[in-house]
């Protein structure tokens, strides 16, 4: 079979997978989240955290509270990291650096997982187990509350409760995330992923020198790290690691558990507002726009132009052997389309236009299929502009599920849409202008633009991956995208949950003959192309300088 | 005294947080492990050890070097794919080299220094000089496209003089190999490139005005040594090689443990990898089990 063959057959495999969980998982996120009853376990949660369950919450309370979440979340974690040499099983690692705990809490607080350390020379394992793999399942949870109190502002009428935080984050928690980690940690330790306490073995090695062999508890980590679309590598290497990504399969799996909560979360999007094709209208932007990103992707790494894949022949550099160029390009656009930013290989060695893939992925704003929750509310998010634009086309008040799309919603829209732009372009400018911001680069000329602009894009979007060849260890780029991070993620989500508000607001709008139907083929493309038209309109001038001008001679 | 309600939110996230941490961070990473203890888990969720004579020499997922203390690769063992771990296969160390497809020019080092700490090959460089060395050491063509044929580094000119608007250079003045350095190599690639002669490069010169092209040259499209041979892995550890790098490298083994080379190739078959379920990942050769294999049943005499 052909290495070409073989990557059509890898990829058709996970949309079919995909295309079979789609309807049951969807439909059970639908009955976790639309569920009345609590049980034991939750209630006991419910009493430890002080919360009432049977209360809703305003969208303001509910905002309010996830921003409490998240903070006390980074004051935690940057504690963690700062004492870590008192805690147990700290493998006799130092206290970690002010700037970069900081950067590393507000990431993984964030879902992003940038990680401007080496895991396996900086962390310990408590850190990493009960630190930052538990940031892991609950930003994802947090992610997938703000997501469907957003679909709650469509569903509902002339109300103002969009559900309670603390139930929702709970029942992501315990309902969703945890058993299939649970179940998807135990698959991955036979694939081969080590999960112990230990701090590793030295061997003596057929040469005769001395190896070290690392431990940890890496599989129950790697699972929700994907799951969750979190991205942060127990090792620096990432998904490349063999304990973290040792077979063939497994790099499927991971894949497989990157997408899936993401793609099904529009069928709990069309359950909730009473109408499936409304689901399947918005599933089907993430996919098409999906394949073509990962298609492309492929082509643009088997072709494998520039000098030096030229002279390699392959575009083999940073990619491991038993997942090739193709599954691995695979990955790396899966994990950009989702806000993951794990990497099973090294996309600042990819060619200048497999590499800008990545990128352009990120810029997409992450919503083909995006994060776990985020994916869902930026599609959402761009299905109001897009029935925005379509109203001002022939003149008509738009409406969007039955909910009028005025001057209020229109604002929250935008100014979700305008913040990541602004904090991308405007800290790529900055990282330019700074020496501080130059002196990080590997590489020279435009790709060390690229390696600038590939950070803060990925930092404001809550991606995590990079090219990684650029020094992030300064107090600079600590800084720097440590706010990119923070901004990226809350300012969108308040505008988000201010949008769902408003939304829940209003009575329902019967269709009338004007009203654009949303849920066929036409409203599909004109999403599509709304985004991509919004997108390239925004960073196009960036792309130019750097992969463009690279990639094009 | 009633407490406000933003300290009571932020106490309730607090709470909330704890109670996660130990059902998260505590009791989920316990039971996996301790589902992992069941016998077929325990041996990958220690780490996959292999032994010999009842001592671990490695794990069969990560991949090591089969060098002397020099660094010269040891004849008698297939040899892995080039590192960027630490100083090679160092799990304590893992990084991909994150070298860009168009890292071509070389910083060149003071020549007065015994080393050079600012030095730093291209990528272009670095695959060059080890597809020369794999080459000399396995018999086999280590020439490639954009490489040198005798210094074996990056076929890269910079060519000084007047652009037109298409950006090229079409009258140049001066014309400079920048990746060959004058005291390294005696003569450039190339005598004349467009009537112009050739320099060497100099130490502290700067190239940067000039155009900089690299010259693919007459060396096969698909080189002898195969690609993985020559590039670092993702991880850094790679415990794999392509079988196409396996190939090449039967001759050479089978002459430094005096055996025929079908007797290292009917083990090297018994150790070819293929996709996963037909279609997952590409075929690979494991090499630390491969040559355990041979120390095995062709142990090295001293």
């Amino acid at each position: 079979m052909s290495t070409t063959v073989a990557g059509v057959l890898f990829i058709a495999s996970l949309a079919v997978a995909l295309a079979v969980v789609y309807r049951p998982l969807g439909d059970y996120m639908y009955r976790v989240y639309s569920g009345t009853r609590h049980s034991r376990f939750e209630k006991a949660l419910y009493r430890l955290i002080g919360a009432r369950p049977d209360s809703e919450q305003t969208w303001g309370v509910y905002a309010r509270s996830v921003l409490a979440f998240s903070v006390v979340s980074v004051l935690f974690l940057y504690l963690m990291q700062r004492v870590q040499n008192h805690l147990l099983l700290s493998l006799g690692f130092k206290p970690v650096d002010a700037d970069q705990a900081w950067n590393t809490a507000v990431s993984f607080v964030t879902n992003t997982n940038w990680q401007s350390y080496s895991g396996e020379a900086t962390m310990g394992h408590l850190v990493q187990m009960a630190g930052l793999a538990v940031q892991n399942f609950v930003s994802a949870a947090v992610g997938m509350a703000v997501a469907i109190a957003l679909v709650r502002g469509f569903a509902r009428k002339k109300t103002d409760q969009l559900g309670n935080f603390w139930v929702d984050l709970t029942r992501g928690v315990v309902r969703i995330l945890l058993p299939i980690a649970f179940v998807g940690a135990i698959v991955l330790v036979a694939g081969g992923l080590i999960q112990n306490f230990g701090s590793g073995h030295d061997v003596t090695t057929l040469a005769g020198q001395t190896q070290h062999i690392t431990g940890g508890p890496v599989a129950s980590q790697e699972v929700i790290k994907e799951l969750g679309t979190n991205g942060g590598g127990f090792y620096n290497a990432n998904s490349a690691h063999p304990f973290e990504n040792a077979a063939t399969w497994t790099n499927w799996f991971e894949i497989f558990l990157i997408l899936c909560i993401p793609f099904a979360l529009c069928r709990t999007f069309g359950r909730m507002v009473g109408q499936n094709r409304q689901g399947y209208a918005i599933v089907s932007v993430m996919a098409t726009l999906a394949v073509v990103s990962i298609v492309l992707t492929n082509v643009f790494q088997l072709m494998h132009h520039g000098t030096v894949p030229t002279a390699v022949g392959s575009s083999m550099e940073g990619v491991e052997t038993r997942f090739g160029v193709s599954n691995s390009a695979t990955f790396g656009a899966a994990t950009t389309l989702t806000s993951t930013g794990a990497v099973d290989s090294f996309h600042d060695s990819y060619t200048s236009l497999g590499g800008m893939m990545t990128m352009f992925n990120m810029m997409l704003g992450e919503v083909a299929p995006g994060g776990t929750g985020s994916g869902l509310y930026g599609m959402l998010v761009l299905a109001v502009i897009t029935v925005f634009v379509a109203g001002l086309m022939v003149g008509r008040t738009p409406e969007y599920l039955g909910k009028k799309i005025g001057s209020r919603e229109m604002k929250f829209a935008a100014l979700y849409f305008l913040v990541t732009p602004m904090l991308v372009l405007f800290a790529t400018g900055l990282g330019l202008a700074l020496d501080a911001g130059k002196d990080g680069m590997l590489n020279s000329g435009a790709h060390g633009l690229s390696e600038v602009l590939y950070a803060f894009t990925s930092a404001s979007n809550n991606n995590g991956s990079a090219f990684a060849g650029l020094s992030a260890n300064t107090p600079f780029y600590n800084t720097a995208t440590g706010l990119c991070m923070a901004f990226g993620r809350f300012l969108p989500i308040v505008f988000v949950l201010a949008l769902a508000g408003s939304l829940a607001k209003q009575g329902h709008t019967p269709e009338s003959d004007g009203t654009l139907p949303t849920h066929r083929p036409q409203f599909v493309g004109l999403v599509a192309g709304v985004t991509l038209i919004l997108v390239a309109l925004t960073f196009l001038p960036a792309l130019a300088l750097g992969p463009l001008a690279e990639g094009i001679h | 005294m009633r407490i406000p309600s933003w300290i009571r939110q932020h106490l309730a996230a607090a709470r909330a947080l704890l109670v996660l941490t130990v059902v998260l961070g505590v009791a989920y990473p316990l039971a996996v492990w301790a589902v992992a203890q069941i016998p077929g888990l325990r041996a990958n969720a220690e780490g996959s050890y292999v032994s010999r004579d009842g001592h671990r020499v490695g794990s069969s997922l990560i991949g090591q070097s089969f060098t002397d203390k020099q660094g010269d690769p040891l004849k008698q063992y297939f040899q892995s794919r080039p590192s960027a771990a630490g100083d090679g296969y160092d799990p304590t160390a893992t990084s991909a080299s994150n070298l860009g497809p168009e890292s071509i020019v070389d910083t060149l080092p003071d020549p007065k220094l015994k080393t050079d700490d600012n030095a730093k090959p291209s990528l272009l460089t670095t695959i060059c000089s080890r597809s020369k060395a794999i080459g000399e050491l396995d018999g086999v063509d280590g020439g490639r496209p954009f490489c040198t044929r005798d210094s074996g580094v990056g076929a890269v000119l910079a060519v000084f003089g007047d652009r037109d608007r298409q950006g090229r250079v079409p009258h140049p003045t001066r014309v400079v190999s920048v990746n060959e350095q004058a005291g390294v190599v005696k003569a450039p690639f190339l005598p004349t490139y467009e009537g112009v002669k050739v320099e060497l490069a100099k130490y502290g010169e700067d190239y940067s005005k000039g155009l900089i092209v690299p010259v693919k040259g007459d060396a096969p499209a698909k080189p002898a040594v195969p690609a993985d041979a020559v590039t670092a892995s993702g991880s850094g550890l790679d415990p794999d090689i392509s079988p196409a790098y396996a190939d090449i490298q039967v001759k050479r083994v089978a002459a430094a443990r005096h055996i025929s080379a079908d007797q290292v190739r009917k083990l090297l078959d018994e150790n070819r990898m293929g996709r996963g379920l037909g279609f997952l990942g590409e075929p690979r050769v494991n090499v630390l089990r491969l040559n355990l294999a041979l120390d095995r049943q062709y142990p090295v005499k001293a």
